[in-house]
């Protein structure tokens, strides 16, 4: 009797299994394309600005439709992997697949190789440089390196102590490049604009671990920021996804406290903190999406490694610029107006903080004097630069 | 057994009523949502197999608990035990790495992972009779350290190079990963080891004269220790073999689905079997059910924010509910057993 149950239970999840309509295909209209965020789709940080880049281009491109995930980490989603959610929104009719994470490096090879016919773009990857890439798989990702330039700049305008924290995610190539550009920028406004003397200005860098909190696993960033401001940094630069820095600043301004911060990724992150916020470099991803997808739509796809320069025109024009600058206003007219400067100086590039000589900080040369550096030597910058504190490597 | 069937479809019963509550509170249509994720889970053969992947790691690690539960241990540390299997099958196919004979390392990785989840197992095991810590505590604080074993291999020794992040180790090669059914993103090893598991487990308990002893110190140690059987060296076979299938579920999360080592590794599978048994009231027939079920919920409620943008965390929530309708369940359980026999009721004196 009892054994009985079991079997027609058994066979009854079988049958189940069986019967269960087979995914219907989807029309071949609209054009389907699906997101992967790594973190909440309005974290007022990098995936919420993914998440507005793929609605951008539902209102673009005509006969488009976003299907979204957020929370695609391990830690969020225990059990479900990258190649298992590509499976299925190509069979719910995806025809075009953007991984946002650096994360999802593997998951979205594995995946690319599985389903040769469906296109995929992985953001913030190279494993179109390295010769990894499947025909069908592109990387995307936007000059931020201007973008923290601009942040650094802000920051060492503003800082009164003359130290300045930058809240570091992972150590990769990615998060060294950004967190120089940091450096560059405030390195040069406080010797060419404000005239100080180098050896005065300390860039501190703490990573946390990941690209967001995860509790018991990374450092907490929001005890990493309070830290910075405790012992004296009064500016916090967030390399994060999410917004830890600013609301620690806010606090702290709360209790009375002279400090400041500059968010990431999110045009939008300042709200809600206007006192302590010097403006956010943030990513739009728009317009480089609607190029990609307009293009794969019309069948002229190839596998190419793009790294979108903003639209030194206007740097916030959000129909044409990859990355911008939203200036905050806790950030002084004086400061804003040598900002203005400088961005129109990066753009006729009067001024390139890549020029040698660089040094990483071993010591050893990053550009020789007299060279700038290429791209590709930007991409992989293999150390911190000599001068900002801080791990530098994972060797 | 068809009271337990009957116990168990009253919870989930219960389950399903909280839901739909919670759904309706969302503002969510709640027959949408579960068509959302029954279609998810078993809407086509591609889903069953990420389903199966699921099933696979939960129903090892669920017969593994069944030796422990039998005789009266509450082997938490199961989740560190998925852990360090995990970790001893990466050290094995490490060594593989850009090397030949991908076969021989598989199945070293396969026999490294038994003995690292035995490992880990016994050492509670030890704890629990050598140091009377409780198996409890004993086994919490070694999934912590299990936990911090990993992050310490990822962040060190095993870092890719240049790179301090928590995505894990550099990816096997692709010869290291187990081979999959065509089409599929599922392995058939996995699929013989589950079902290999649930054979030799119900034979073992059922069966077997270690059955017989776990089960005779599970229900009363004492007067085991008394015919002559030495409670001690039971708990720490029980241990080991508990051990043992979780370090096989740790060694197919590695080599079978993400082939390199992730922080979380484990995917909470060790938590979720408890789980799994306590919800079949500790019988073998019951629990590839429940797991079966599980998983189905686990890879289907993906769906909810892909398809009704419900917050993602609605999946958390119901196995939350879960997790309280179980206690629910087993109150009511010792309730009724009082109320019978007068007797408490312990996992170890549970069905056979």
């Amino acid at each position: 009797m009892n054994r009985k149950l079991v079997f027609c239970l058994a066979g009854l999840s079988l049958l189940i299994a069986l019967i269960a309509p087979p995914a219907v295909l989807a029309a071949d209209s609209p054009y389907i394309f699906g997101l992967l965020l790594v973190g909440p789709y309005n974290d007022h940080g990098y995936s919420q600005a993914h998440y507005e880049g793929g609605r951008y281009v539902e209102e673009h491109l005509p006969e488009t439709k976003m299907l979204y995930i957020d929370k695609v980490n391990p830690a969020d989603r225990p059990g479900v992997t990258i190649p298992q959610l590509v499976d299925d929104m190509v069979e719910k009719g995806a025809k075009l697949i953007i991984a946002n994470s650096d994360d999802m490096k593997d998951g979205i090879r594995e995946a690319a190789m599985m389903h040769p016919k469906t296109r995929f773009i992985h953001c913030s990857g190279d494993d179109v440089l390295t010769g990894k890439a499947p025909a069908n798989l592109s990387n995307l990702f936007a000059k931020m390196i201007y973008g923290k330039m601009m942040g650094g700049f802000a920051a060492a305008m503003t800082t009164q102590t003359g130290k300045i924290g930058y809240l570091g995610p992972l150590v990769n190539e990615e998060t060294r490049r950004l967190a120089a550009s940091s450096y560059l920028g405030a390195k040069y406004a406080w010797e060419k604009v404000l005239g100080k003397d180098p050896a005065d200005l300390k860039f501190s860098v703490t990573w946390i671990g990941f690209w967001f909190n995860i509790p018991g696993v990374t450092a907490d960033p929001t005890q990493v920021a309070q830290n910075f401001y405790d012992t004296g940094h009064d500016v916090v630069i967030s390399g994060i996804d999410t917004t830890e820095n600013t609301v620690v600043a806010r606090k702290k301004r709360e209790a009375g406290k002279a400090v400041w911060a500059i968010p990431y990724d999110y045009k939008g992150a300042c709200r809600g903190a206007e006192k302590v916020c010097l403006g956010v470099p943030y990513y739009n991803w728009g317009p480089g999406y609607v190029r990609m997808i307009r293009d794969a739509k019309a069948g002229d796809w190839k596998s190419q490694w793009i790294w979108m320069a903003p639209d030194w025109e206007n740097i916030n024009d959000p129909d044409s610029s990859a990355i911008g600058y939203n200036m905050g206003q806790a950030l002084s007219d004086d400061a804003r107006e040598k900002l203005q400067e400088f961005v129109v100086d990066l753009g006729t590039d009067k001024i390139q903080l890549f020029k040698g000589p660089l040094f990483y900080q071993d010591g050893s040369v990053f550009v020789k004097e007299g060279e700038t550096a290429s791209e590709k030597q930007i991409w992989y910058m293999e150390q911190l630069l000599k001068g900002m504190e801080g791990s530098s490597s994972a060797r | 057994m068809i009271r337990n069937l009957a116990e168990i479809l009253l919870s989930l019963m219960g389950v399903l009523l909280f839901t739909t509550l919670i759904l309706l509170i969302a503002g969510a249509p709640p027959f949408a949502a579960y068509i959302h994720i029954f279609k998810g889970s078993l809407g086509s053969l591609n889903k069953l197999s990420h389903v199966l992947n699921a099933w696979i790691p939960l129903t090892l690690c669920s017969c593994g608990l069944l030796y422990t539960f039998r005789i009266g241990l509450w082997n938490i540390g199961v989740e560190g035990q998925v852990m360090m299997g995990a970790v001893f099958a990466t050290a094995a196919l490490r060594l593989g790495m850009g090397g030949e004979a991908p076969l021989f390392y598989l199945v070293l990785a396969f026999a490294a992972g038994i003995i690292g989840g035995g490992l880990w197992a016994l050492l509670a095991g030890f704890l629990k009779t050598r140091g009377g810590v409780n198996e409890i505590f004993a086994g919490l604080g070694l999934n912590f350290v299990a936990q911090g074993i990993i992050l310490w291999l990822i962040f060190g020794p095993w870092k890719r190079p240049g790179i301090a992040s928590m995505s894990g180790t550099e990816l096997f090669p692709i010869n290291l990963w187990l081979p999959q059914f065509p089409g599929l993103r599922m392995s058939p090893v996995g699929l013989f080891l589950a079902i290999g598991a649930i054979a030799v487990t119900a034979m073992i308990l059922r069966y077997t004269r270690i059955g017989l002893q776990l089960k005779a110190v599970g229900g009363n140690e004492r007067a085991a220790f008394l015919l002559g059987l030495n409670p001690a060296r039971n708990m720490l076979l029980a241990m080991i073999f508990a051990g043992g299938f979780a370090g096989l579920a740790g060694t197919l999360q590695v080599s079978g689905i993400y082939h390199r080592l992730i922080p979380a590794i484990s995917s909470n599978y060790g938590y979720l079997a408890l789980l799994v048994v306590m919800l079949s009231n500790y019988d073998i027939r019951i629990a590839p059910l429940v797991a079966f079920f599980f998983a189905c919920l686990n890879v289907g409620s993906i769906q909810l924010p892909m398809m009704l943008q419900i917050d993602s965390s609605l999946s958390g929530v119901i196995q939350g509910i879960l997790v309280l309708a179980v206690l629910g369940v087993q109150a009511w359980r010792a309730r009724i057993k009082i109320g019978t026999q007068g007797v408490k009721g312990s996992p170890g004196g549970a069905n056979p």
